[in-house]
């Protein structure tokens, strides 16, 4: 105890007290708003509650519910076709934006400014405009293709066109994962260019072994962030199409949403959201070890 | 003529063709790059126009083929209907509300923190600096249920404090991890000299790193701002009563209630829109830094 106390009184033992009265915010924020939330959420995997009546215990029970329900693995199936198309594309038409934009051409700042400024649009302004484009009648998408005599297609009540008109709304907000490329871009030395020139590099070589290697830590992170990003895709769902047509855009955590909120089962919102959780940590896991390995660090940090 | 001049002659015309070629295939490659920029510009900026002008159209012509772009007449009643016709100038006062209380929290608690982690050596340090990252790491809607049991065991659903309080208690790990990156730039001497001149780490914290990380506090600030208007999930989880309604919960329930008035709708969306817009030009540099903090230092 006296020694405790001596520690305390030495300059060391002042800077711990110091340094943790710095941190102490989020040590407090951290138990309440996280450690203690996620405790409830396993003890509320056990449990059928619907808020109003007493919870009771039913083991596995929420795990293996989810194992029967249809629309679980629709929400999975959905979500997973929406992640292994929007992200790819996003990601090579973003670098292939980036490039462009780090051209040196008059009024490229302009140019910048314009392909960056949807993805900055409020995601609920975005999806009630994007409503509005694929109207079935008079939306934008239908006119353009109705002025060049292709029949309209009906965007939103068809199943098989309503997560591609999703896709191509996420497209549009590209520009926010172009500024982070080009910001990789205009990072790179140009000494490297200028030795690889020497080598005789074209500029398909300069890109294939100068460019992409070096932006590659960009890249793969842009990968990691887009899963994550579109594996919790929420709002489009929930106000454009809300899930359908015939559960064509049930999106995993508008389920989990409906499951929670509108179905009060909280206990099966919760193993699903568990399950979420494992899915992405895993995909995570798994991007860094496939394809981690191929990316290049010039300098550790 | 001696063979070497011949030689040295023919050779000049050789570069000469050679550079020749050279600047017009710079020079068309860079019409053809300007072409490119031109559509894709194009394509980007016809919803936002296609927004603008569906929200100063007439309600009929709305459903005109071929649309107007440039809407004749022009009708600017439309925001005054629209935003008089649920109660947005609550909605607005609310959303700011909010925004105030989530920058002074945001702001004072993520840069205290931050300093914290970045200039003060003490034991168990590192290990709370990987919790910071590791909650990054997880996913917000994983916690939304278990979240929401506990808010409403406290009685605040259909108040404000789920969406401001917790940003009290530390103001983001993504903030502090920021705010930390920006601290560690600023020299020690700095700080080594006001030490020696008797001042605490507290007013180090507040005298000296607070005024001279003006930039990276801009960057917070402005994301704050932006995540408080758009914020969704929050406000459809925790407010009810209407009179509690953000600007986003106020417009997604303006759709759902108003679902053919694309005028007015449009209208909405483009008074919800233009605030973010303002601000990005308005900090443009701060605006950029951050998304390339986002993206490159996470």
């Amino acid at each position: 105890m006296s020694v405790a106390l001596r520690w305390l009184q030495k300059p060391a033992g002042r800077r711990t007290i110091i340094g943790y009265t710095f941190i102490a915010p989020f040590i407090l924020g951290f138990i309440l708003w996280f450690a203690i939330p996620a405790g409830t959420a396993m003890w509320l995997l056990f449990q059928d509650w619907n808020m109003i009546r007493p919870p009771t215990f039913v083991g596995l029970g929420n795990l293996q519910r989810m194992i029967h329900d249809k629309l679980f693995w629709q929400s999975l199936k959905v979500t997973t076709n929406y992640t292994v198309i929007a992200v790819p594309l996003g990601l090579v038409l973003g670098f292939l934006l980036a490039l462009l934009m780090n051209s040196k051409v008059r009024g490229i700042t302009v140019f910048r400014t314009i392909y960056y400024l949807p993805s900055i649009v409020p995601a609920v302004a975005n999806a009630v405009l994007w409503a509005w484009i694929l109207n079935s009648e008079f939306g934008l998408l239908n006119v353009l293709l109705r002025s060049i005599g292709l029949p309209k297609i009906r965007w939103l009540q068809e199943p098989r066109w309503a997560l591609p008109a999703l896709i191509l709304m996420s497209l549009w907000g590209l520009g926010g994962g172009m500024v982070i490329y080009l910001a990789g871009l205009q990072g790179i030395p140009q000494a490297f260019y200028e030795a690889a020139e020497i080598d005789g590099a074209g500029r398909w070589a300069k890109l294939r072994h100068v460019t992409v290697p070096l932006m590659s830590p960009i890249i793969f992170f842009n990968l990691v962030m887009g899963v994550i990003g579109t594996f919790q895709i929420f709002t489009a769902g929930y106000l454009i199409t809300n899930g359908g047509p015939q559960n064509a855009t049930l999106f995993y955590v508008l389920y989990l949403y409906r499951n929670a909120f509108e179905y009060l089962s909280m206990g099966y919102a919760a193993a699903l959201a568990w399950t979420l959780f494992i899915i992405i940590m895993a995909l995570t896991l798994l991007i860094f070890k496939g394809i981690g390995s191929q990316v290049y660090y010039e300098e550790a940090g | 003529m001696s063979t070497a001049t011949r030689r040295l002659a023919a050779s000049k015309r050789q570069r000469s063709q050679l550079l020749s070629r050279l600047a017009s295939e710079a020079f068309w490659s860079r019409v053809v790059v300007w072409l490119i920029l031109l559509s894709g510009a194009a394509v980007m900026l016809l919803p936002l126009l296609w927004m603008v002008s569906s929200s100063l159209k007439l309600e009929q012509r709305v459903f005109q083929f071929p649309p107007q772009l440039i809407p004749n007449p022009v009708r600017f009643q439309n925001y005054v209907d629209a935003l008089t016709y649920k109660p947005f100038h609550i909605y607005i006062r609310n959303t700011l509300l909010l925004v105030v209380l989530n920058e002074i929290a945001v702001l004072l608690s993520a840069s205290f923190c931050a300093y914290g982690f970045a200039r003060i050596r003490f034991p168990g340090r590192d290990l709370w600096f990987g919790i910071v990252l590791a909650t990054m790491m997880v996913p917000g809607v994983v916690l939304m249920v278990p979240s929401f049991v506990i808010f409403s065991r406290l009685k605040w659903i259909d108040t404000f404090y789920p969406l401001t309080v917790p940003l009290f208690f530390g103001g983001g790990a993504f903030n502090i991890f920021l705010l930390r990156q920006f601290f560690r730039t600023i020299p020690e001497d700095l700080a080594d000299a006001a030490r020696i001149d008797g001042c605490s780490e507290y007013g180090i914290y507040s005298r000296i790193m607070m005024p001279l990380a003006k930039p990276a506090l801009t960057t917070v600030a402005i994301f704050t701002f932006i995540g408080t208007w758009n914020d969704f999930m929050g406000p459809l989880l925790y407010l009810n009563s209407p009179d509690k309604f953000t600007v986003s919960r106020g417009l997604a329930m303006f759709r759902s209630v108003l679902y053919t008035r694309w005028d007015l709708l449009m209208a909405a969306s483009t008074a919800m829109t233009l605030p973010i817009i303002v601000v990005f030009f308005a900090a443009q540099r701060y605006f950029v830094q951050g998304v390339v903090l986002t993206g490159l230092k996470g």
